[in-house]
């Protein structure tokens, strides 16, 4: 369903979905090319749960996340031309080329840190917690993370401390392994942890967690609202499990891109090879979100594929500054790594 | 001039600094280990006690928390009491903390004091005689203070607490007792000042923490037998001042390093490498370390004394490089 928002929200929101689709689609053939190195995760499928969640929050509060961020950066309305050179190592990135894909942060939109491991930012996020609280300046903690997280120990000692201490925090786990294709791929989700469903953990920790669809843009919109409102009031933290289905460009080691994403797959997947056809049929929230708008007449297909060819102009100029940024210079190694 | 036990001036420095700056939060602990002088935290708790906190038995959740907390405005100092309980902490502390000013470009500030009580306590076995501040050494974004006197633990901490860095603030139990001069009003120490604790001409002997105290003792029976030895204390790993142990070493041309860390990649394999690829002209002799054993550390009394830079180790070590 859609959020119950505005015409103009529910556009902003489907635009975001469609800068983080493009920009995540663009990465794949520079990475093919050579013109970045690192490793790399796309937040595709994902959409429909960053983009709403986000939306819900002040614009002072604080967000942590993974090595799975550029989606989160994107919805909250970081610059893709600076998240682009940051991942190319450039010297205009947003952490001037020292931090990469998996270290992007936008300290002005409330991101101080990504980790890349998996659990690492889930203390620090109790920890920015206790400083709104003892500040009483009201920013809430969001901390955005995979299923994962959860197996390392650092994710219920910090349960605990949120719990005890009731820190305005929110644990978003993104599960993207619905079906049990994640880490453990054609296995079921228990192979790798065994508190299942992953709502149990939290809550034996007291702190009250639902588990929802992370392709229902509507109800991610009114869960995180909800749970940001609870927060707010001084009710401790909240955990929200959203599941979503793989997306199959991420099945093999290095991301690539079954078919580029166009609106009009929306109503026709038939070019789709077959593999991943079903997967865009029916499990990208991109396109679910997309149908959606045009069957509440909330925008024509028309004004969708104007609105996408609008991004993909944008993301195409964002490459294009990125590959032209310089490097930075050799011995910036050596340098800014004590404040 | 004014005269207070170590703890004393330690918790002279705390008062002061929560006095004059609301966001420094006390997490865990109590700054003492087991000492008996559990008053002193108890008037601090009376004053500050909504700017403490005594989180669960989770190093690696509550120095997360306090990590988080520094990037987010407040300056928390956190008590992992027993040096080796930051093993359990290690991914927040080596991993998160010491990297984010780095990794973010300059943009996070991480102003976190992580206190630790390191080596060799008596009785304290392998689990609880750790002392990590060579590990940490490893980790560049980490600041590393080590204090050795009351006037140094006071004005060091002020310092570390000043910083925009996380700092690793090493102490040592056997130094809680110890009386020294701490006059009233006294500045911060800047980081990067080595002290001269006792001046002499015929060997530099380099030592931190309470091993400090071991070597000027061992000085004073040395010079009895016409040795005379400076005795040289950085104060500070992270940064480091070499440029005053270049120029002790220039005047004695002879190098004794005492200090408790295991020896191999410890502190005083450091110093050592660093004296020997900028000062090596200098030398008239070997440089000699005096650290402890790579073993564990065992928990029986003559075993435990065995192996740690003991007086009568760095009076051998002292007397071979001046024969």
């Amino acid at each position: 369903m859609l959020p119950k928002l505005p015409r103009d929200n529910l556009l902003e929101l489907c635009r975001r979905m469609f800068v983080i689709r493009h920009f995540e689609e663009s990465l794949v053939p520079l990475h093919d090319k050579g013109v970045f190195g690192g490793h790399y995760h796309l937040y595709i499928g994902q959409e429909a749960t960053g983009v709403p969640a986000i939306s819900c929050l002040r614009s002072d509060d604080y967000l942590f996340t993974t090595h799975r961020n550029h989606g989160h950066l994107l919805a909250r309305g970081a610059e893709p031309k600076r998240l682009l050179a940051e991942i190319l190592g450039r010297a205009d990135g947003l952490n001037k080329g020292k931090g990469g894909s998996f270290h992007s942060v936008a300290p002005t939109l409330g991101f101080l840190h990504s980790s890349g491991v998996v659990a690492g930012i889930i203390p620090l996020s109790t920890g920015t917690a206790y400083a709104s609280k003892a500040l009483k300046n009201g920013r809430l903690t969001v901390c955005l993370f995979g299923d994962g997280s959860l197996e390392e120990g650092a994710a219920p000692e910090a349960f605990n401390l949120a719990s005890l201490n009731k820190l305005p925090v929110l644990f978003l786990c993104e599960n993207n392994g619905k079906y049990g294709a994640g880490r453990a791929v054609a296995a079921g989700q228990s192979s790798s942890m065994a508190a299942y469903p992953l709502t149990d953990l939290p809550k034996a920790y007291k702190i009250p967690a639902q588990l929802i669809d992370g392709i229902d843009a509507g109800l991610v919109h009114a869960t995180v609202s909800e749970a940001v409102e609870k927060i707010r009031r001084g009710e401790g933290p909240q955990f929200i499990e959203a599941q979503t289905v793989r997306w199959p460009g991420s099945e093999t080691n290095w991301p690539s891109v079954p078919h580029p994403t166009d609106s009009s797959l929306a109503w026709d997947v038939s070019g789709v090879q077959e593999k991943a056809r079903e997967w865009y049929r029916s499990c990208d929230p991109l396109l679910v979100f997309a149908r959606e708008l045009v069957e509440a007449n909330q925008a024509t297909k028309d004004d969708l594929a104007s609105m996408e060819r609008q991004v993909k102009t944008e993301i195409a100029a964002a490459v294009e500054f990125a590959v032209a940024s310089p490097y930075p210079k050799p011995e910036e190694a050596e340098r800014n790594f004590f404040a | 001039m004014r005269e207070l036990a170590y703890y004393e001036a330690k918790f002279e420095a705390l008062d002061e600094i929560m006095a004059a700056d609301q966001r420094v939060h006390l997490i865990n602990g109590t700054f003492l280990s087991l000492s008996p002088h559990r008053h002193v935290f108890q008037n601090l708790a009376k004053k500050y006690g909504d700017r403490m906190m005594s989180p669960p038995i989770s190093e690696l959740g509550f120095c997360g928390l306090a990590t988080g907390a520094a990037m987010a405005g407040l300056r928390p100092i956190v008590d992992l009491s027993t040096g080796s309980f930051i093993y359990e902490a290690w991914p927040q502390v080596a991993n998160e903390a010491a990297n984010a000013y780095s990794m973010s470009g300059g943009q996070t500030r991480v102003p976190v004091v992580f206190h630790l009580f390191h080596g060799l306590r008596g009785g304290g076995a392998a689990q609880h005689s750790g002392s990590p501040q060579a590990m940490l050494w490893n980790c560049p974004g980490l600041e590393i203070a080590i204090p050795s006197s009351p006037r140094d633990v006071k004005g060091l901490l002020k310092t570390a607490v000043a910083s925009d860095n996380p700092t690793i603030f090493v102490d040592h139990v056997r130094l809680l007792d110890l009386r020294g001069e701490v006059p009233e009003n006294d500045k911060p120490i800047p980081f990067g000042v080595a002290d001269i604790k006792r001046a002499g001409s015929d060997v530099t002997l380099i030592a931190t923490s309470h091993t400090v105290q071991v070597c000027l003792k061992a000085a004073e029976k040395l010079a009895k037998e016409g040795i005379e030895v400076e005795v040289v204390d950085p104060r500070t790993l992270v940064p480091f001042d070499l440029a005053t142990i270049l120029s002790s070493v220039e005047k004695t041309r002879r190098v004794v390093i005492a200090d408790e860390t295991h020896q191999s990649c410890g502190v005083a394999a450091e110093i050592a490498a660093r004296i020997a690829e900028t000062g090596f002209d200098k030398l008239k002799t070997r440089i000699r370390r005096v650290s402890t054993l790579d073993v564990p550390v065992p928990y029986s009394p003559p075993l435990e004394a065995h192996i740690g830079p003991s007086e009568s180790r760095i009076i051998d070590a002292v007397r071979a490089s001046v024969a």
